[in-house]
């Protein structure tokens, strides 16, 4: 926490900085960055709650977000996701049984020139088809054993 | 093989998105010169892949990774055409030809991240004039350019450099809103990967204007490798003195911050945008005070979007009234318009305003890519109109969109086909403005949500008559009610989609009862 006090936005530099690092905002982060910040535990709450990155539990092993937002919708996405979500025994906003897989909507990922656009645990995908986003998701599994 | 074969691949993430790393390392492999660039904005015939031969660039696209062998062999042969993918001299192609780019005439074209090459072709010269000029000739220029701003409202640039200008603190900020939430827009992040150093050199020109001393880029999460790029500009900025506490020599300062948000599409709202920078909520402020006089951490603040600053180096170089003289009436410049959806030629197409929605659409983006019927556009991102082909003779420019009850928003193009359904749209709208809403006021965050219900009443047919009433009553009191354009503007797509597609809310509707679009909207 300590090189973000003092810095224009930095509760929220230190907040992505912690999540970027362990996966999500487990509780103890909320007493750490209050003290740090000199703000109420309440306050650091709201800001996390506020953002749509921060999260408090931990998400799937991969994490595969595809975009939602209108220019993929006229490029089919919503029948993507309705693929995806068939293949892989999910649902947006779900994650798995087994813990390996979080799907996630996103609005917009500036690939709208050649959607369905898609990420794949941060790595970008364009026109994104079933196909592609099974096996991008299959060669990331693979690369964590 | 020759010496004269640099490859120039993208580093773009559209490119990126569709293999260029890969094609990149192919390359490399096989021991040519590889210089990662940022994209043309030909978009469908990315990984874009050029030559260089006899001063000339010669295009190769879209490169699969099984046309990089044949390409090696037609490259040290010297017979280019012979590869099948080839495009010819990149400059003489008709989309680059009749283009007239002000603000992306380096990207694609020069390394972005080479200081060198920024110079080299034409980068710093506005700097180093400004740094010469008094702030208020700078805001003199500036104002006679006409320069609206690109982040959708269209606000006259001169006049909010004038108030920041004039206001006394011992701190000003100038902040750009690289925010870039609108579906369909990818200008912002274009440029930022293809010639970082422009943005920056706006920057700076704006900070000794209105004699900011520190200067902030919001930059959206969704945005990686624009963060990198970005971050590897300013560290190499600072190592030349463009940023700093000595300006190229001008013993004036000023110190650049690029920071990353959290995920929130309301913080593209300037205010918001504020309390954001500040590591707050990013909750919308009530307006006044202006940001330009109470801004970041109360102190005056210009915010502008990333394309209105990357007009200003051009505007300082030509002068504001050579700027005012392209374009047409009261929206003077050019718009890089962002053509997506189902367009066969997508794309970033750099033009001056004034050309028709039909020349966008149909000449430039030479129709749908799916061969089916355009049945509409949105222009101006999520909370932009939908319009049918009827209107598509409109000129684009700021006062004849809003004639048409649209907006040019920061220049996004959206393209459905014949298989749209308007009612989805319309519902999605709501759904969108229900999740991104800040929670600061009524209208907008209990009106999204009704007006998901009373659309999903609309389409089962529950009291439609009443319903229709009920979903225009609620466009009225969102737009009276809300406090900023979230909830304010949310209506226009819904408003327009049941204006110019009423058939799509009939009940029951032809679309969705029979025939192949039931449930299978696109
Ligand atoms: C909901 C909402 C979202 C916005 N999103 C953006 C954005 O992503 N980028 C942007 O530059 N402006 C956005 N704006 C406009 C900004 O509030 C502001 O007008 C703009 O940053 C000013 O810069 P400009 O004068 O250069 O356009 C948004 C406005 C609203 C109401
Ligand atoms: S209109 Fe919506 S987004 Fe804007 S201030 Fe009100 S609640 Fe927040
Ligand atoms: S709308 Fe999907 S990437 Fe922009």
């Amino acid at each position: 926490m300590r090189p973000y006090v003092g810095r224009a936005g930095g509760l929220i530099s230190a907040l992505r900085a912690v999540q970027a690092e362990i996966g999500y905002l487990p509780s103890e982060t909320e007493g750490a960055a209050a003290t740090a910040f000199n703000l109420t535990r309440a306050e650091v709450k709201g800001v996390i709650s506020f953002y749509a990155d921060f999260v408090r539990k931990p998400k799937g092993e991969t994490v595969i977000r595809l975009c939602a937002a209108e220019a993929c919708q006229a490029q089919g996405s919503r029948m993507l996701e309705k693929e995806v979500c068939r293949r892989l025994a999910i649902e947006p906003g779900k994650t798995s049984a087994s813990g390996d897989l979080t799907l996630e909507h996103v609005f917009c990922l500036g690939l709208c020139s050649a959607g369905p656009a898609a990420m794949i645990d941060g790595v970008l995908m364009a026109k994104a088809s079933p196909e592609k986003i099974v096996s991008g998701f299959e060669a990331t599994k693979e690369l964590k054993k | 093989m020759s010496d004269a074969e640099e490859i120039l691949v993208p580093l773009d993430s559209l490119a990126v998105a569709l293999g260029a790393d890969e094609i990149a390392s192919a390359f490399f492999d096989a021991d040519f010169n590889v210089v990662r660039t940022g994209s043309r904005g030909m978009h469908w015939l990315e990984p874009l892949v050029e030559v260089e031969k006899e001063g000339s660039r010669i295009g190769f696209g879209p490169i699969d990774p099984d046309d990089v062998a044949p390409l090696i062999d037609a490259i040290k042969s010297g017979d280019f055409a012979a590869h099948p993918k080839h495009l010819g001299a990149i400059e003489a192609m008709d989309w680059m030809k009749a283009q007239r780019r002000l603000i992306f005439a380096r990207c694609g074209v020069i390394d972005p991240l080479s200081l060198a090459d920024y110079e080299n072709a034409g980068g710093l010269l506005a700097l180093k004039k400004a740094a010469m000029m008094t702030p208020d000739a700078l805001c003199a220029e500036v104002m006679q350019s006409g320069l609206r701003g690109r982040g959708g409202a269209g606000f006259p640039a001169g006049i909010k450099w004038k108030t920041v200008a004039g206001a006394d603190a011992d701190q000003k900020y100038v902040v750009c809103n690289a925010d870039e939430g609108d579906s369909g827009t990818f200008a912002d992040r274009m440029i930022m990967e293809g010639d970082p150093f422009l943005l920056i050199e706006g920057m700076a020109i704006a900070g000794l204007a209105v004699g900011a001393t520190r200067g902030f880029i919001y930059l959206r999460s969704e945005y990686p490798i624009a963060e990198r790029v970005l971050s590897e500009a300013i560290r190499l900025a600072y190592n030349e003195d463009v940023l700093g506490f000595d300006v190229l020599g001008s013993g004036k300062r000023f110190d650049l911050e690029l920071f990353i948000g959290a995920g929130a599409y309301i913080c593209g709202e300037e205010t918001s945008l504020l309390n954001s920078l500040e590591g707050k909520r990013g909750e919308v402020r009530a307006k006044p005070p202006l940001p330009a006089l109470e801004g970041l951490f109360g102190k005056p603040t210009l915010v502008h979007n990333v394309l209105s600053l990357c007009a200003v180096p051009a505007i300082i170089v030509d002068g504001g009234k050579a700027y005012a003289a392209i374009g047409v009436g009261k929206s003077s410049g050019t718009m890089p318009f962002q053509l997506s959806g189902d367009v066969r030629h997508s794309g970033l197409y750099e033009a001056p305003f004034g050309l028709t929605l039909r020349d966008l659409v149909e000449k430039i983006g030479g129709g749908t890519r799916s061969g089916k019927n355009i049945r509409a556009i949105q222009i101006g991102g999520p909370l932009g109109a939908y319009l049918p082909p009827s209107k598509f003779d409109t000129a684009i420019d700021y006062e004849a969109m809003i004639a048409i009850g649209a907006g040019v928003g920061h220049g996004g193009v959206v393209v459905y086909n014949e298989e749209v359904d308007l009612l989805e749209q319309a519902r999605y709208a709501f759904e969108f403005c229900a999740e991104e809403s800040c929670g600061k006021c009524t209208p907008c965050r209990i009106g999204a949500v009704r007006g998901v219900e009373v659309i999903d009443r609309i389409k089962h047919g529950e009291d439609h008559a009443k319903n229709m009433g009920v979903l225009a009553d609620l466009c009225e009191l969102m737009i009276d009610g809300s406090l900023c354009a979230m909830g304010g503007m949310t209506p226009i797509p819904v408003q327009s989609a049941l204006n110019h597609f009423p058939e799509d809310f009939a009940f029951p509707s032809k679309k969705r009862t029979f025939g192949a679009g039931a449930e299978k909207t696109p």
